[in-house]
């Protein structure tokens, strides 16, 4: 099963880029969406050693569900509601954005390699990969103006824990994935909601004004 | 038998890569509704050219006359060092895909020379556009073959994509992905095909190549498509290479599975080129360095 957890893990090095790169707010909702469902993907990969238990298969169609469904939908939402179709002008451009999520992943294989050996057997990848999703959510969150985005980022961010959580060990116990998971939801909910207070008090929803404010 | 299939690659590149061309129209017709020009039409209009005298404005210098010259040479060179997927090239020694990055650079640099020395403001602007995009795609090419280098311990091309699958496809498979990926990035580029230049319009806004060449005519166009065809095949074997896992351990078996490749990726391309539309030129360059970057990830993934 390594080929197929391998090729997964290329899957989301390459949403991560696509994340970086795309300036259309609807592409990096879907993008967050199919992480979503690679996560799902790669639990049942790592999982198909033993027999899959039922816990597992619970918490991975409950992830593909809240994080691949539920979520982009609540945004395509808060997007339609916002009025705000693309991000432009990042803080930083998407040119060098791609080359310093390349230059995050190298840093993540480098720091990696002394945990290899506690990772899942046949997945030496798992460690370095959550890492640089972790890495390039954070990323997204300091390098992007509008607050839909920066949602988009700390999702992201989310999805790279998620994957760290696998790779430490395959059955988590069911509570705390989904105490996660419902986390999650809501906390996106919330931001929605102040996305579009935001907006309505201020007519866009670029965040760095928002440091000029005062009590 | 491998150095037969090897010489038999060769002839084939050099007798059926107008037919790359031709099938690639073909399939653009076909996706338009259009009948769409014979598939021969690249070998008529070679003919035609072949037999027509050459018309030469008087501000242009020797520079001018050898830049065709250099171009065909420089891409026979390049044929004659690239494996079509198991089958090895012709010459093949340590390092060759240095010679070949740079062969194919000289044939651009006299491209682009020729170009200036036409002293025309319009050929000077494809130029200036050809020297950016290739300056972003040559690393990228550099490092994807790097890539694969380091995941088969091979440093002549014939032997890395010899050895490449040999080990099964577990080893080296998302390695590979990325580097066809950025590969097939670099092919369109390279070749002036749609995502980057339009090569069926001459609008100034949409020509890199095309308009370098305007000033040619007869023989020296001729040469030039045919050099421009060459290349193609070129790098639909690199790509190949790399997309086509299979390995017959028959020569003669593998080449047919390499020209069926090589085929398949001109069909993809009009594929391509049916479905997207040309970027703008601002976002060529981020597409480059998109493919850069894949081919930085092989390497890193190749290293871990």
């Amino acid at each position: 099963m390594s080929i197929l957890t391998d090729l997964l893990m290329m899957l989301l090095v390459l949403t991560n880029l696509r994340m970086l790169a795309s300036s259309r707010v609807a592409v990096c909702i879907q993008n967050v969406a199919i992480q979503a469902v690679v996560l799902g993907a790669i639990t049942f990969s790592l999982s198909a050693h033993a027999a899959i238990a039922a816990g597992v298969i619970v918490v991975a169609i409950s992830t593909v569900a809240v994080k691949g469904l539920v979520l982009p939908w609540l945004l395509r939402r808060a997007m339609k509601g916002a009025g705000i179709g693309r991000e432009i002008e990042p803080f930083v451009g998407y040119a060098s954005s791609v080359l310093i999520g390349a230059v995050l992943l190298g840093l993540c294989f480098v720091i990696a390699r002394p945990l290899r050996d506690t990772s899942h057997a046949g997945a030496s990848m798992l460690i370095p990969v959550a890492m640089f999703t972790i890495l390039t959510g954070l990323f997204i969150i300091i390098s992007r103006r509008k607050a839909l985005t920066q949602v988009l980022g700390y999702l992201t961010m989310e999805n790279g824990v998620c994957v760290f959580g696998v790779s430490l060990a395959v059955e988590e116990p069911l509570l705390v994935e989904m105490g996660i998971l419902l986390d999650v939801l809501v906390g996106v909910f919330v931001m929605g909601i102040v996305i579009h207070q935001i907006n309505r008090e201020f007519d866009h929803i670029d965040t760095d004004r928002l440091s000029v404010l005062k009590d | 038998m491998i150095i037969l299939a090897s010489i038999i690659h060769v002839v084939l590149a050099l007798s059926l890569s107008p037919l790359l061309i031709g099938v690639i129209n073909r399939v653009k017709a076909k996706f338009a509704g259009r009948r769409g020009r014979p598939l021969l039409q690249l070998y008529y209009d070679l003919w035609k050219l072949l037999h027509k005298g050459a018309v030469y404005s008087t501000t242009t210098t020797w520079v001018f006359r050898t830049g065709p010259l250099v171009g065909i040479s420089a891409v026979l060179v390049a044929i004659s060092l690239v494996p079509l997927g198991r089958v090895p090239a012709l010459a093949a020694f340590d390092g060759d895909i240095i010679l070949l990055a740079y062969v194919l650079g000289l044939m651009r640099f006299m491209t682009v020379l020729a170009a200036l020395d036409t002293g025309s403001a319009f050929e000077g602007m494809g130029a200036g556009r050809e020297v950016q995009f290739s300056l972003l795609a040559e690393p990228a090419l550099l490092l994807g073959v790097g890539a694969l280098s380091i995941s088969t311990g091979d440093w002549s091309l014939s032997g890395i994509y010899g050895s490449l699958f040999a080990d099964g496809l577990a080893a080296v498979a998302p390695t590979a992905v990325m580097v066809a990926a950025s590969l097939l990035i670099i092919l369109l580029a390279e070749n002036s095909r749609i995502p980057v230049d339009d090569p069926n319009t001459h609008l100034e806004l949409t020509m890199i190549h095309e308009v370098m060449v305007l000033d040619h005519g007869g023989v020296d166009l001729a040469f030039i498509q045919y050099a421009a065809a060459l290349k193609l095949w070129v790098f639909c074997a690199l790509f190949v290479g790399v997309a086509l896992p299979l390995q017959m351990h028959w020569p003669l078996v593998d080449l047919a599975f390499g020209m069926a490749g090589v085929f398949i990726v001109a069909m993809v391309i009009g594929v391509i080129e049916s479905t997207m539309a040309r970027l703008r030129l601002l976002r060529v360059p981020q597409m480059l360095v998109v493919s850069a970057v894949l081919a930085m990830i092989a390497v890193l993934w190749a290293l871990r």
